[in-house]
């Protein structure tokens, strides 16, 4: 809904606009990563900061990640607050000792008197045969180490919100974007706000069952529950926003209202966050209530590029309702919804090489 | 120098080279036609103006000797003799792909060929292929592995230990970078604070060669020298060959609109085209024969690709782990 000061902006829009308005707040903001300059700018996401802010503030390096993340820890020790971009998360895997040895554990530690105040952006995948190395979504390894935070927003609005919360945060902070919604828009406020860690939101109402979903799959969820509610079933989305610090207060309030809870990670579900939702459920009492807990993700497969069977490894609006559908209805016949009508526009849109 | 080289390279050699420079440009122009069709759901990095540094190693490898590249590997994998039809049909995304339509593009494998897959996280497979050279040590038949990249691989960590480690067993392997000047978009002057790659590699005591000029001739030639010293127990080699990617750091397209580089900056590798050279070096009749066998070769991998089916959904399960 627009309210005032809001307009439509683009997911990538909204990013450059949160980075662009804390570099301008605050100059210890900087900003690097490799091909942080070149005309695509990390899909527009950091277009013209170079140019605003000179080359000392906004650079593109040197393939050199774990080094350049060393880098980032260093200066963020001395007061800096860096925002290291990478076009892949799979390419944190570069990163992981600094961030998980040296990020994370700083702080304690030293017993509070350093501070790491560092946000790692990187992007997720999926589709057009970007196979095994390129489609990964790893934020659940993040979310296991104490002292980093894990943000996946999944719109334009948070994805400005907390992109700012995040650089004023004084921890690490993973940023999770998936390359699917950089092309999609939402109502975004001009001026500057925050989205804060810890904060999930329901993003549709229902009675029926609890949808979480988490980064790319809170679109795919609500097209499911459009789907559903054509067949009576009124689902509630809750997406997470912030994976760590993790918001279980909604989705319990949630659950124990609707009765049923589905959460659908846009990654695999072994060890994952879909576990990570359940274990808390569980411990909370949720099942001793009777109420119905399921999961889906990534097949439990390395991610092939054959679109026949790309195609299976994710799950999608069709197999999201269809599985609703038989938790909501075990004792019915199966159902799926038609496959044209289960497709997202912003994704079937989508086209390679990159 | 050239006619010394010239000597050493009979009519039949000079046949082999333009038989696989032409077989990689042919194949890497046609998937480029192919791709807007999207029948090749995949990234794809082509090797277009590069083909000659493959080539030109490869002629001095054996079948047994092992080779392993990068995302841009279609070039490699042509020249070590990977399988036309099975290249292709992997593009496609079919079941008789090399992959079973696992890798796509950047994954390309034939291992009836000793060609050892690639890598699309850059660096990743530098210290992959010391591994396998440790193995070929110990085994002692004179086998070599050479190991291929560009020049921003230099800059990940990982490509020093190596060459460290490389160094100190003296492993039977030789390193290629092609150095295209470019990582993505961003040129060397940005990302190297030295230019001269080859003292930062002697430094680990490991023997360097360089090749400026995208000569295949003066490739074939040191790449030769360097894999008789690896054969001969010397320790790691290491090959620099200066080179210019024509088309996209991915895509089919040329991006000269993009303002990071001029096509006048391209011209003179164009003008040194390795593959018009080499038929330049042939009887018409001969060449001729060549081309249209090398037509008939990619028309025979589409119509392969083409019928060979798409995986069923249950392949998506298979391979997860070994037995
Ligand atoms: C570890 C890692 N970081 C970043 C990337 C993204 N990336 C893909 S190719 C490339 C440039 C590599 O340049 P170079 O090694 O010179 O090879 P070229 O593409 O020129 O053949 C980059 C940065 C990656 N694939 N892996």
């Amino acid at each position: 809904m627009p309210t005032n000061g809001h307009r439509l902006l683009g997911y990538a829009g909204a990013l450059l606009e949160a980075v662009d308005q804390e570099m301008a707040r605050d100059e210890n903001v900087i900003t690097f990563g490799i091909d942080l300059d070149d005309h695509i700018a990390i899909h527009g996401t950091t277009q013209g900061l170079q140019e605003k802010y000179g080359k000392d503030r906004a650079f593109s390096t040197p393939l050199s990640e774990d080094a350049m993340t060393g880098f980032a820890v260093g200066a963020a020790m001395a007061g800096m607050r860096p925002v290291h971009v990478h076009i892949r998360q799979d390419f944190l895997l570069l990163c992981m000792n600094q961030l998980i040895n040296m990020a994370a554990k700083t702080h304690y530690m030293y017993g509070g008197q350093l501070k790491v105040p560092l946000v790692e952006r990187a992007s997720i995948g999926k589709s057009w045969g970007q196979g095994a190395q390129h489609s990964q979504a790893l934020y659940s390894l993040f979310a296991h180490i104490p002292g980093l935070k894990v943000v996946a927003p999944s719109n334009a609005y948070d994805a400005k919100g907390c992109l700012i919360a995040a650089i004023r945060d004084n921890n690490p902070v993973i940023f999770v974007e998936h390359r699917l919604l950089y092309y999609t828009e939402a109502y975004v406020p001009t001026g500057s706000f925050e989205v804060e860690p810890g904060t999930a939101r329901v993003c549709a109402e229902g009675n029926d069952l609890t949808l979480v979903g988490i980064s790319n799959m809170v679109p795919e969820c609500l097209r499911a529950r459009e789907l559903l509610a054509e067949q009576g079933i009124h689902v509630e989305v809750i997406d997470p926003i912030w994976l760590k610090p993790l918001d279980m207060a909604t989705i319990l309030m949630s659950a124990q209202k609707t009765g049923q809870l589905l959460v659908v990670d846009n990654a695999w579900t072994a060890c994952g966050m879909s576990a990570e939702i359940l274990a808390c459920a569980a411990e909370s009492g949720l099942t001793s209530s009777g109420i119905g807990m399921a999961r889906m993700g990534f097949a439990p497969t390395t991610c092939p590029t054959s679109p026949s069977i790309e195609d299976a490894f994710y799950p999608n609006p069709g197999s999201i309702a269809a599985k609703i559908y038989s938790m909501v209805h075990p004792d019915k016949p199966p159902w799926q919804p038609d496959p044209d009508r289960a497709k997202l526009t912003y994704q079937s849109s989508f086209k390679g090489p990159f | 120098m050239e006619k010394t080289r010239q000597s050493t390279l009979s009519s039949d050699d000079y046949r082999r080279l333009y038989e696989s420079l032409q077989r990689i440009r042919c194949v890497e122009e046609r998937i480029a036609e192919i791709y807007p069709s999207d029948k090749i759901k995949s990234p794809i990095h082509l090797s277009i103006g590069q083909e000659a540094i493959s080539v030109g190693i490869c002629d001095n490898l054996n079948r047994d000797d092992v080779v392993v590249g990068t995302y841009r590997g279609h070039a490699l994998y042509l020249a070590k003799g990977g399988n036309l039809n099975q290249f292709m049909a992997e593009l496609f995304g079919k079941t008789d792909g090399c992959a079973r339509g696992k890798g796509g593009s950047m994954h390309m494998i034939d291992m009836s060929h000793n060609i050892l897959g690639s890598s699309a996280v850059v660096s990743t497979h530098i210290p992959v292929a010391m591994g396998y050279a440790w193995r070929l040590k110990q085994q002692a038949k004179g086998q070599v592995i050479a190991c291929f990249f560009g020049d921003g691989a230099t800059e990940e960590g990982v490509f020093y230990e190596t060459l460290n480690f490389a160094s100190l067993h003296k492993l039977p392997i030789l390193f290629v970078c092609e150095n295209n000047g470019l990582a993505i978009h961003a040129s060397i002057e940005k990302r190297w604070s030295q230019r001269n790659l080859l003292s930062k590699v002697a430094g680990f005591g490991i023997e360097t060669a360089a090749v400026t000029g995208m000569d295949i001739l003066e490739i074939h030639h040191k790449a030769g020298a360097a894999i008789e010293k690896l054969r001969s127990g010397s320790g790691p080699q290491f090959l620099e060959c200066h080179t210019y990617r024509w088309r996209q750091h991915v895509g089919p397209n040329e991006d000269f609109d993009a303002g990071y580089r001029t096509r006048d900056e391209m011209a003179p590798w164009v003008a040194n085209d390795q593959v018009a050279r080499i038929a330049k070096k042939l009887d018409e009749g001969v060449r001729a024969q060549i081309d249209s066998q090398i037509t008939g070769e990619i028309e025979c991998a589409e119509r392969f690709a083409e019928d060979s089916p798409f995986p069923k959904t249950q392949e998506l399960w298979e391979y997860v782990y070994a037995d």
